[in-house]
């Protein structure tokens, strides 16, 4: 499903990430590890196409990402889930109206919105709070409609960048336990952090970074660094 | 297609409320854009009009000799009407010239005897000849020297005149210049002001717009609703410029009809009402459309 191979990155002559190769395969649950700097953020965005490798080929489903157009880009956009540690939800409407965003850029009908986007929210936890406006909830309610807005077009990904990274450990299991749902219900997860205990527990595959590149890569890993 | 328009339109005038301070701080650029806008259409139409009142007062007459048959002066008329440079050519004959001079003199008494104990007409034949520009009065004097009707012609007026015409023509022409100078430079100052506004209006959302990338809205998702807004800003600014400015045109009506004989400001605005709101609208709309275009473009690009 997700192939990188041999990707590397480069900003003013700085290599931040060096020959990456791997392959994620659909159904996986991949964490992505490795200290503040070893590019964890940079292969996310990468991959998601925000940014275009110096050297290398990523590909996901159909689309070879370092070679997409601007106009390209909402539509495989449309087949990932993103989190993000800071949320990124828009901040003057509610959680309900940052759900159906999701779905009416990906031309999602009326019926299907009234259906789907309730249902979501109810998912998360939040089915009481879905018309408060993003500033009238607490960070993990905030992590969370960022969940049901990520799933709510069945995405073939959920890439989530240290979702848990601002948010306290009983919201940080909450939101790790709504991922792992996610991903027993059939969708890829990665999930890139520096989260020793969330990575340790999870028991799933491990891709460790350091420096830039791969170091380590395992079936049911554990945060080692070395 | 119609579902996605009419989310760009929901998605447009919801921007254009949650954003209030942002909005009503753009609008009223605008309105002082337009404003500005407005006050160069009129003013130029007022210069305009003050232009051709000075220029209509310019005329060249040709005097001639008190035997000069009417139908020599007549073909040589008809002659002057055949240049394009001639705007009109009138024909005063000997006795509407005299009934003209009674008239004016009514009230002299002196002079009104002297013009009866006379026992010819003294005054002569003329005509009177109406350029199409200022400039080209030396060019029909010199097509005058030229004809064949030289013996029946006495007197060409240009040849006393020629200094305070050509005077007048560069003044008029440079008149001319100078407001086209200064609609352009107050329109682009407009334009400039305005179009920073935007700018900025847009810059306080980019954050937005990196979010709807990110859950894959496409370029004409994203661009959609801030052109709707543009428009939005355009219109409420023209509207409110077209009600603020009414009034104001209405009193300084009849001043400017004091200054420049048979200029109605006021029948001038409410005659031309909708090429007026047109140019505006094209001006005001067209200022928001494009400069949302242009910001948005840049945040577009990978």
């Amino acid at each position: 499903m997700i192939t990188f191979s041999n990707v590397s990155k480069a900003y003013n002559n700085h290599e931040v990430l060096r020959d990456i190769s791997f392959k994620i395969e659909p159904k996986e649950f991949v964490s992505l590890v490795g200290r503040s700097g070893a590019g964890k953020s940079t292969l996310v965005r990468l991959l998601i196409g925000e940014d275009k490798p110096t050297k290398g080929r990523i590909v996901f489903g159909p689309y070879e990402i370092n070679k997409l157009q601007s106009h390209e880009l909402p539509e495989v956009r449309r087949r990932m889930g993103i989190i993000f540690q800071d949320f990124k939800l828009l901040p003057k409407k509610t959680a309900y109206e940052n759900v159906v965003f999701a779905m009416e850029v990906a031309g999602r009908s009326e019926e299907d919105i009234d259906e789907a986007a309730p249902q979501a929210l109810e998912l998360v936890g939040l089915g009481k709070k879905m018309r408060n406006y993003v500033h009238e909830l607490s960070g993990g309610e905030r992590q969370r409609v960022a969940i049901a807005r990520a799933m709510v077009n069945q995405p073939d990904v959920i890439i989530a960048d240290e979702p848990t990274g601002n948010l306290d450990p009983v919201n940080t299991w909450g939101i790790i336990n709504l991922l792992l749902k996610i991903n027993e219900l059939g969708t890829t997860v990665v999930l890139a952090t520096h989260n020793k205990d969330i990575v340790n527990q999870l028991e799933h595959r491990v891709i460790s970074l350091d420096d830039g590149m791969v170091i380590r890569d395992e079936d049911k890993g554990k945060y080692i660094l070395t | 297609m119609f579902t996605t328009l009419a989310r760009i339109i929901k998605y447009g005038f919801q921007n254009f409320w949650r954003n209030g301070l942002v909005s009503f701080a753009t609008i009223l650029v605008l309105l002082l854009a337009v404003i500005v806008f407005q006050g160069m259409m009129l003013f130029g139409e007022i210069g305009r009009q003050a232009i051709d009142a000075v220029q209509d007062k310019i005329d060249i007459s040709v005097y001639f000799v008190s035997n000069a048959p009417e139908d020599e002066i007549l073909r040589l008329k008809e002659a002057l009407l055949t240049l394009s440079e001639v705007k009109s050519v009138d024909y005063v004959s000997k006795e509407e010239a005299l009934e003209l001079f009674k008239e004016r003199h009514a009230d002299d008494p002196t002079i009104s005897q002297a013009i009866e104990e006379l026992e010819e007409n003294p005054l002569r034949a003329s005509l009177n000849i109406k350029a199409q520009d200022p400039n080209q009065y030396s060019l029909i004097a010199g097509f005058l020297e030229g004809d064949a009707s030289q013996n029946i012609i006495q007197e060409v007026s240009y040849s006393q005149n020629q200094v305070v015409i050509d005077r007048l023509a560069k003044v008029l022409s440079l008149s001319r210049k100078i407001g086209v100078l200064l609609t352009l430079v107050c329109a682009t100052v407009a334009i400039i002001i305005s179009f920073n506004t935007i700018i900025l209006a847009i810059y306080s959302n980019k954050e937005e717009i990196a979010i709807m990338r990110l859950v894959g809205a496409s370029n004409a998702f994203i661009r959609g609703p801030y052109v709707i807004v543009g428009i939005v800003y355009g219109v409420i600014a023209v509207l409110a410029a077209m009600i603020i400015m009414a009034p104001f045109i209405y009193a300084a009506s009849p001043y400017v009809s004091v200054f420049i004989t048979g200029m109605n400001l006021w029948g001038f605005f409410l005659g031309s009402f909708f090429k007026f709101l047109g140019y505006n609208l094209l001006f005001g709309v067209g200022i928001g459309v494009i400069s949302s275009v242009i910001v948005i473009r840049k945040y577009l690009e990978i």
